[in-house]
């Protein structure tokens, strides 16, 4: 294989064209005409609402998916009807959104899957490892490659993926949200092994909601929406809101539209709360009119502290009380009953049954009141509700017995959030409900948690996206290594005050005394 | 936008596990047909009723499986209740108790083992396969002990040839409008139990654990309680199992039932409950034990030997997956879309 001399300039051949290409699903186009391009040495950024066909895109170019029309050229090569053997063959690895990786093997096992070294009768577990501590070592990253998979930290599997990809000699790198997981020094790190990889003539499409993030790292951009090509060019010749107008096809306003109520009655307490090693001592109120958000860095305890809130984990002490009065949750069905409701962070592992309907998830938590009383479901209450959610959150679908799984990010993200709304919750928890779903919708989020406050709700809003806490929330509590390390205005903060706090480790404070 | 009036049978195609079992219920015309035409005693009457009578069985056993398959676990315990079922209350008639308590007790055992199961697999979280296989046992090991490891005698030594004979027309040997009461049973039960799994909350609840557990229980859904009742379900069915077979032969077998657990996954599976949970209705069940019954029926009727019954079994069920796995992965459209 010949290697690529990256000088940084347009004038890099032409590794990947597309054109013309067009793939429909039952009932739905996906992609329609549409072209694109990559060039080596440059990092491609791909943009487009969720259900724009990126993924459907990219699943063509490695060879998941067939298109229906257009053509294809790899390195020059006509491909029809590509396999995924193929793409890889011709050097195109893709990094997914949720990594594959087989948890319970070591990290050389897993690069060197289904292409393991042997040596005369066994497998020369000596050489695949040491091959594997080579890449690893090239690419600065400090990982052993007999260390279990699962063990690692996300950020650091993304890393043995990529390390995996280069591997098997990838050239065209197509990542997926690489960045959605990973704390801040995460990024800086996986930004510096992108530059390298770029230098080194490797052509890399770049698929994110993070739009802020795409100035450290992206040469150029196309941007697709409904299913078909809206432009190209070079990143440094469009401005932010160009691209978030191409993208969702009208002007958004405002990023962080915020209203203003009165401050009422306390709603909502949490006295020393201990749970487990991530959740000590844990006090905070959330009063009428206000949304209080959860900054911190990933693992602080933010989102183990709302589990065992909503009674998912065990609590150790604590006490909880809703407008005054102690309620005693030790199981969601606790917590919702008495009004507590939480949209948790991971949807695929937690707020979604993507096997089932549109309607059956909405309806799961409401089937107290959509039942009567011998628990038979009243279709037409159902339907009621049903037809409410999808209009209020705008949820983008032709009906409401489509598998949920087939949804795109952003509507599952509504759809786990719509099933809590139709009921008269007095605190509304939301985890990370922006987690990789794009700028329309997220502002559809943004809204609808503001809807909530006006109606005195009490509004939970844990979030590691800094600007957007402090565009949305009213008040900011931090927290790290399981402790509430500080209490903000919103409006009176910076990151670095946030960050400051996110940081206080307690051995660190111990020093300092 | 959503509430646009749809054809009947749009409709009827739009409730999600329809497919798979409007499939399995042409499969059964083609089959009935095909045997029908090499020997037309087929279609005869009485063999109509046979059939009806035989699938009822079957019926309630995949009914049993079904709820648990959809639950996302399975249970293996139900060919064993068959058995236990049938020995206690046999053991009991054959001592000349009330035949109504002996049923009661021999429900009530079968509840007690699906709580268990419910238990060992909602609450402490067993592997559903470990967890049943070890009630399994169990409950095989007490249809033995009930009657000291012996079959018992004729029903009718305890309570008395009329009261026995009673028993066995009630369950088996009796007609009520012309059709066998054991299919009448077996259909009640039928519509009770697809009422409660496609139109009751719990019926929901059931889809939702199978389909993502933890999503299941973060929205409030009550997972031991849910799994319980899968369980019992399938106790209760494999109670009325064991009493069929009692009645049929008018005494208590040890070994009743064996291996229907297994004749269950199978009738589910043809008629596209999925194993992996979350998905499947009971329309499906009646189609799966419907296409069994009328191909061991046929296979017999054609003087087919119990092996290549066996045989022919074995290749539908894995042909009728292969089927609904090859449709839903689209290669078929892949193919012709060149």
């Amino acid at each position: 294989m010949p290697t690529w001399e990256g000088k940084g300039d347009e004038m890099n051949e032409v590794i990947v064209s597309m054109n013309n290409i067009s793939k429909s699903f039952p009932g739905v186009k996906a992609l329609d005409r549409v072209h694109f391009e990559l060039r080596a040495g440059e990092v491609m950024a791909l943009l487009g609402e969720n259900g724009a066909g990126k993924s459907t895109l990219m699943k063509i170019l490695s060879g998941v998916y067939t298109r229906d029309e257009g053509t294809m050229e790899i390195f020059g090569k006509e491909y029809g009807d590509l396999t995924p053997k193929q793409a890889q063959h011709a050097g195109v690895a893709i990094i997914h959104q949720e990594l594959n990786m087989c948890r319970h093997l070591s990290v050389a096992e897993n690069m060197f899957l289904g292409r393991e070294i042997r040596g005369k009768v066994a497998l020369n577990n000596a050489r695949m490892e040491e091959e594997a501590r080579r890449i690893l070592d090239d690419l600065k990253i400090d990982i052993n490659p007999r260390q279990t998979v699962g063990d690692l930290p996300v950020s650091k599997q993304q890393m043995v993926e990529i390390a995996k990809a280069l591997s098997i000699n990838a050239k065209i790198l197509i990542m997926d949200e690489p960045t959605s997981s990973l704390t801040a020094r995460e990024i800086e790190d996986l930004f510096r092994i992108i530059r390298k990889l770029k230098s080194e003539g490797c052509g890399i499409v770049y698929i994110s909601h993070r739009l802020e993030e795409l100035a450290h790292i992206v040469d150029r951009v196309t941007i697709m929406r409904d299913g078909q090509y809206i432009t190209d060019g070079k990143f440094s010749d469009m401005t932010m809101d160009q691209i978030i107008a191409n993208m969702v096809g009208r002007e958004i306003k405002e990023k962080f539209p915020r209203v203003e109520c009165l401050k009422g009655k306390k709603v909502f307490e949490v006295k020393n709360l201990n749970a487990g090693k991530m959740v000590k001592d844990v006090s905070f109120s959330v009063y009428e009119g206000e949304i209080v958000g959860f900054a911190g860095l990933m693992g602080a305890g933010r989102t183990e502290t709302t589990r065992a809130i909503f009674g998912v984990d065990q609590k150790e002490s604590g006490k909880i009380y809703v407008d005054g009065k102690e309620v005693k949750i030790n199981c969601p069905m606790d917590a919702i009953k008495n009004g507590v409701v939480l949209a948790p962070e991971d949807r695929k592992k937690d707020g979604l049954c993507t096997k089932l309907s549109i309607r059956q998830n909405l309806a799961l938590p409401n089937l107290d009141w959509v039942c009567n009383k011998l628990g038979v479901v009243n279709s037409r209450k159902e339907e009621a509700l049903c037809e409410k959610a999808v209009r209020d959150l705008r949820i983008k679908t032709p009906n409401v017995e489509i598998d949920s799984g087939n949804l795109s990010g952003g509507n599952q993200q509504k759809v786990v959030v719509g099933k809590w709304l139709a009921r008269d919750s007095r605190v509304v928890i939301f985890d990370e409900p922006t987690r990789g779903i794009d700028v329309g919708a997220k502002v559809e989020i943004y809204n609808l948690m503001n809807e909530l406050k006006k109606q005195g709700i009490a509004v939970v809003f844990v979030s590691s996206e800094m600007p957007e806490v402090m565009g949305i929330a009213d008040r900011i509590i931090v927290m790290c290594d399981g402790r509430i390390t500080g209490e903000v205005m919103a409006r009176e903060t910076t990151q670095s005050e946030i960050l400051t706090l996110a940081t206080t480790f307690e051995d660190k404070k111990i020093k300092s005394n | 936008m959503n509430s646009k009036k749809q054809s009947p049978l749009k409709q009827l195609m739009g409730i999600r596990g329809m497919g798979a079992a409007l499939t399995a219920f042409v499969g059964l015309v083609i089959i009935y047909i095909a045997f029908g035409l090499i020997n037309p005693a087929v279609f005869s009457g009485q063999n109509v009723l046979n059939l009806l009578r035989s699938m009822s069985k079957y019926l309630l056993i995949g009914i049993a499986q079904s709820y648990v398959l959809i639950t996302g676990n399975i249970d293996l315990s139900i060919g064993t209740m068959v058995g236990m079922s049938a020995m206690i209350s046999a053991t009991m008639m054959t001592h000349g108790t009330n035949p109504l308590l002996a049923v009661l007790v021999a429900l009530v055992s079968c509840l007690a083992v699906g709580v268990v199961n419910g238990y060992l697999v909602g609450k402490f979280k067993l592997p559903p396969f470990i967890a049943t296989l070890g009630t399994m046992f169990v409950t095989r090991g007490i249809a033995y002990m009930v009657n000291n490891n012996r079959n018992t005698d004729a029903i009718a030594t305890g309570i008395g040839k009329e009261a026995g004979d009673k028993f066995q027309e009630i369950f088996y040997y009796g007609k009520t409008f012309g059709i066998y009461n054991t299919f009448w049973i077996a259909i009640i039960v039928f519509i009770v139990f697809f009422f409660i799994l496609s139109k009751t909350r719990t019926g929901r609840h059931i889809y939702a654990i199978g389909s993502n557990i933890d999503a299941a229980k973060l929205s409030g859904v009550n997972v031991v309680g849910t799994t319980t009742k899968a369980y019992l379900v399938s106790s209760i069915c494999s109670w009325l199992v064991g009493l069929i077979l009692c009645a049929q032969a008018g005494m208590g077998n040890m070994e009743a039932g064996n291996m229907y657990e297994m004749y269950g996954v199978a009738a589910g599976v043809i008629g596209g409950v999925s194993p992996l949970g979350g998905t499947g209705i009971l329309l499906g069940t009646l189609a799966g034990a419907a296409v069994w019954q009328t191909l061991e029926n046929g296979l017999n009727m054609i003087g087919a030997q119990v092996g290549i019954q066996r045989l022919v079994i074995g290749v539908i069920v894995v042909g009728a997956v292969l089927l609904d796995v090859v449709v839903r992965s689209g290669q078929f459209g892949k193919k012709k879309s060149k």
